[in-house]
């Protein structure tokens, strides 16, 4: 067994029994030869220390649910390989959310502008009996995007999101928003666009690319809010 | 306490759990206009539908001839023909129609040159019979859970479904006459605890594949709603039959989906043997999944495994040009390289048979109502998905024939709620006074607790007795062993402590709460284990060999029937198959090759 203690600064918060936030130092002996992720050694954490709380559930980079700050960076902890982690490992809650506790974060804000950009396919025609056609070329415009988690570290590593997360969408909404705008079988194009041209919904991206940097699943935010901007640009000449 | 205690909320339907049955029931009551509740443990994106890889099945025939009389033949001999075949007819004949239906809710499929939708061929899907492998799997590339799961979600926000997010359902309320008047259910966040009083439930809660040790499930499948119905008195059908998937990554569990193989992935052994020619001469490495990790497991206990320790085999991709991998399986080589460390394009994965699904479950006939034994429904309760057994997977589930249950039956069950509904048939009947009393002794006994085991160091325990004592071969003593062992964990379980008593998020107590209902599944699985003597599909023992009069060591005589496993006393029973479909004729019993 190739065993070895690592060391963490853990942000903890029981809104039941502190009166504030503070970081905990904590230790645990992980076993290389079985642990190979960050969610394999929180599982450990947390058998020593039952009430320390995060979120997780596939554990495999699919669900999105265990998404935090590791070492100052979003990222998901199922994904995280710990050899790769510098010590003692500070984790912290995904910033920008209001903290519920320990590692969980309030996600209202997030969906909130998840759902505000009309999450679903728009197609008012006469159903057909069969699928809607659609060539192998126009479903590759959907790759790289419909693959979305909704997990947030993209939106809550951006900087205009913490300052305006009532206001502006994100870039996991607008990626989602270019993910219909994209579809061949949506017919809302125009009043996507119209909903997205606003100063603040779509406009106060200002290309950081944090987004892009932190995407567990390797997807680019800022290059669909640029095709967005594009169409928009395209229709009004 | 008294019901007085608790508030209560009322509505036409609560649906329990917003995985892919879930979602695909609830789109049924929003668009009818029913007020419905949909309770989740999870946001609904991170449902587990969420991690199915391969493909839904329905025979739309585009890329060739198929049918859906050849996908309902094809089920019932993956059954090993302990599956309904009234069930069955139904869910092959609806597949089409429900799958295009996913199409046109924006479910973003792979297309073929003429812009239908991609079919891929899996394992024990043929042609004509079971004659040879035709495509069937209708895929979006390796992420098909995924994108469907999100497209339903997005249909259920279209639809504006409520949904109640990071709740969980802790007990069924029934009354004198057995009739379920909704759940109790505790909301993460505050720990508070509330009563859904509604006409109609259903139960869309998923499987609980966390009993075993080594699982492609994720954490949250734990069997609540088996746990729920369990403690109700609902008897819980053909426990004993878990799919182990042949795929797994070594170590780390992590599903590698049969579409690899459908796309002409190969299994090879240490020396390099295409291995699966011995035991499926015609279908090979798309044999049925039983079959193909019982050959894995053969190979690997006969010195023929890999790596140093010889405990896996290879699944082989190497040969196939690079840009198919990434076009249809981009997903699976992003796990080969996080989990197995090995990008599949250079070199072969290292899998082992990991457990998988759960083929039984709560009973259930074809338009979701839960039944009795004697087939008449329970008033005002529904399930669907794979919590229930409807039975269309008998001994045995088919790839991907997973998603198309939840789609088909996810949808008849809410069909059946609006009808009884909207019939008048389920009215509020009112709340028995003590409905709340089990549930809040429980909660209460977590807190007061002390001394006890911790959850974790049980759970392990359970798992470890469950991989060792009832995994892809059984053996006739640690069946028995492996009863009193869960029997005594049962007890550890009883008295579990947990440290952590705060209200907020306290997932602690949400992990204590869980391992209850992971206790009752693994007794049911355990206890109809160990009485089902014969070997068919998925359960296979020792003291069930091949024989000239029993071939594959199944025993039609005596044990052509399904189990049903009762929590009072543990108490067995057993039912008859449904050999009638609904129109055309029985598929006849057959000894079952590939």
């Amino acid at each position: 067994m190739a065993t070895s203690t690592m060391q963490f600064k853990i942000y903890r918060y029981d809104p039941d029994r502190n009166d504030a936030p503070y970081m905990q130092d904590a230790s645990v002996e992980v076993d290389y030869s079985i642990d190979r992720k960050l969610l394999d050694v929180l599982t450990r954490l947390k058998a020593k220390d039952d009430s320390l709380s995060y979120r997780r559930s596939c554990r495999e980079g699919i669900c999105g649910s265990d998404a935090m700050n590791i070492n100052g960076k979003n990222g998901l902890a199922c994904l995280t390989e710990i050899k790769d982690l510098k010590q003692p490992v500070v984790l912290r809650p995904l910033p920008g959310l209001p903290v519920i506790r320990d590692l969980i974060v309030d996600m209202t804000q997030f969906f909130k502008q998840y759902h505000s950009i009309r999450p679903y396919l728009i197609n008012e025609g006469p159903r057909p009996e069969r699928e809607r056609l659609q060539s192998p070329e126009e479903r590759e415009e959907l790759n790289g995007l419909y693959e979305c988690i909704l997990c947030a570290c993209c939106s809550t590593s951006c900087p205009s999101f913490w300052w305006n997360p009532d206001k502006f969408v994100g870039p996991a909404g607008l990626l989602n928003a270019y993910r219909f705008i994209a579809d061949t079988r949506d017919q809302a194009t125009n009043e996507r666009l119209d909903d997205l041209e606003d100063p603040y919904r779509l406009f106060r991206c200002h290309t950081i690319m944090n987004c892009v940097d932190v995407c567990p699943k390797g997807l680019n935010p800022t290059r669909a809010i640029g095709k967005i901007k594009e169409m928009m640009v395209r229709r009004a000449i | 306490m008294s019901k007085s205690s608790i508030p209560v909320l009322k509505f036409d339907a609560v649906i329990v759990g917003a995985g892919g049955s879930g979602l695909r029931a609830a789109i049924q009551l929003s668009e009818a206009g029913l007020k419905t509740a949909v309770l989740s443990k999870v946001f609904p994106t991170r449902s587990h539908t969420v991690a199915a890889q391969g493909g839904v099945s329905a025979s739309l025939g585009n890329s060739e001839e198929d049918h859906w009389h050849w996908h309902m033949y094809d089920t019932v001999k993956g059954s090993d023909w302990l599956g309904d075949q009234d069930a069955i007819e139904y869910m092959c004949r609806k597949a089409p129609e429900v799958v295009v239906e996913l199409e046109h809710f924006g479910m973003p499929f792979d297309r073929t040159d003429e812009g239908k939708i991609y079919q891929r061929p899996f394992g024990g899907h043929m042609s004509n019979f079971g004659e040879k492998p035709v495509r069937r799997a209708c895929a979006a590339a390796d992420r098909t859970g995924h994108a469907m799961l999100h497209a339903l979600y997005q249909r259920n926000v279209r639809a504006n479904t409520q949904f109640f997010v990071e709740w969980m359902a802790l007990d069924l309320i029934r009354d004198e006459s057995g009739q379920v008047l909704g759940v109790i259910a505790l909301e993460m966040e505050t720990g508070d605890v509330v009563a859904l009083h509604a006409k109609a439930t259903v139960f869309a809660t998923g499987g609980a594949g966390r009993i075993f040790y080594s699982s492609t499930n994720a954490f949250i499948n734990t069997g609540d709603g088996l746990g729920m119905a369990a403690r109700a008195g609902i008897a819980l059908e053909d426990m004993e039959f878990w799919q182990f998937h042949p795929t797994g990554v070594a170590g780390a569990g992590v599903l590698i989906t049969e579409g690899v193989r459908g796309e002409g992935g190969i299994l090879r052994n240490s020396s390099n043997e295409r291995f699966m020619e011995r035991y499926a001469p015609n279908a090979k490495d798309l044999a049925s999944r039983d079959v193909v990790s019982r050959a894995m497991v053969t190979e690997i206990n006969e010195g023929r495994g890999c790596g140093p320790n010889k405990d896996f085999v290879l699944l082989d991709i190497t040969h196939l040009d690079p840009a198919t991998i990434m076009k249809r399986l981009p997903g699976i080589r992003e796990i080969s390289i996080q989990f197995a460390g090995i990008d599949p394009i250079k070199a072969p994965i290292p899998v082992v048979p990991t457990c998988h699904y759960q083929m039984g479950g709560v009973p259930t006939n074809y338009k979701g109502q839960v039944v009795r034994e004697d087939g008449t429904p329970v008033a005002g309760f529904y399930a669907a998905g794979e919590v229930a057994c409807a039975s269309v997977h008998g001994a045995n589930r088919l790839g991907t024939n997973s998603l198309l249950d939840l789609l088909v039956f996810g949808k008849a069950s809410g069909d059946s709620v609006v009808h009884d509904v909207r019939s008048g048939e389920l009215g509020l009947k009112d709340l028995p006074a003590d409905f709340a009393e089990r549930t809040l002794a429980r909660l209460d006994r977590l807190n007061t607790q002390t001394g006890g085991a911790s959850v974790a160091e049980t759970r392990l325990e359970l798992q470890r007795t469950m991989q060792k004592h009832c995994g892809v071969f059984r053996f006739k003593d640690m069946l028995v062993e492996g009863v009193a062992r869960i029997l005594d964990v049962e007890k550890a379980a009883a008295r579990t402590e947990i440290k952590d008593k705060s209200k907020v998020w306290n997932t602690a107590r949400v992990e204590a709460l869980e391992l209850d209902n992971l206790v009752e599944v693994a007794k049911a699985t355990m206890v109809s284990a160990e009485a089902r003597k014969e070997s068919r599909g998925a359960h296979v023992r020792d003291d069930a060999p091949d024989t000239p009069a029993n071939p594959n060591g199944r025993d039609d005589v005596n044990w052509h029937k399904h189990t049903l496993w009762y929590r009072e006393g543990n108490r067995l029973s057993y039912k008859p198959v449904i050999m009638k479909p609904l129109t055309v004729d029985t598929i006849a019993l057959k000894t079952r090759s590939y």
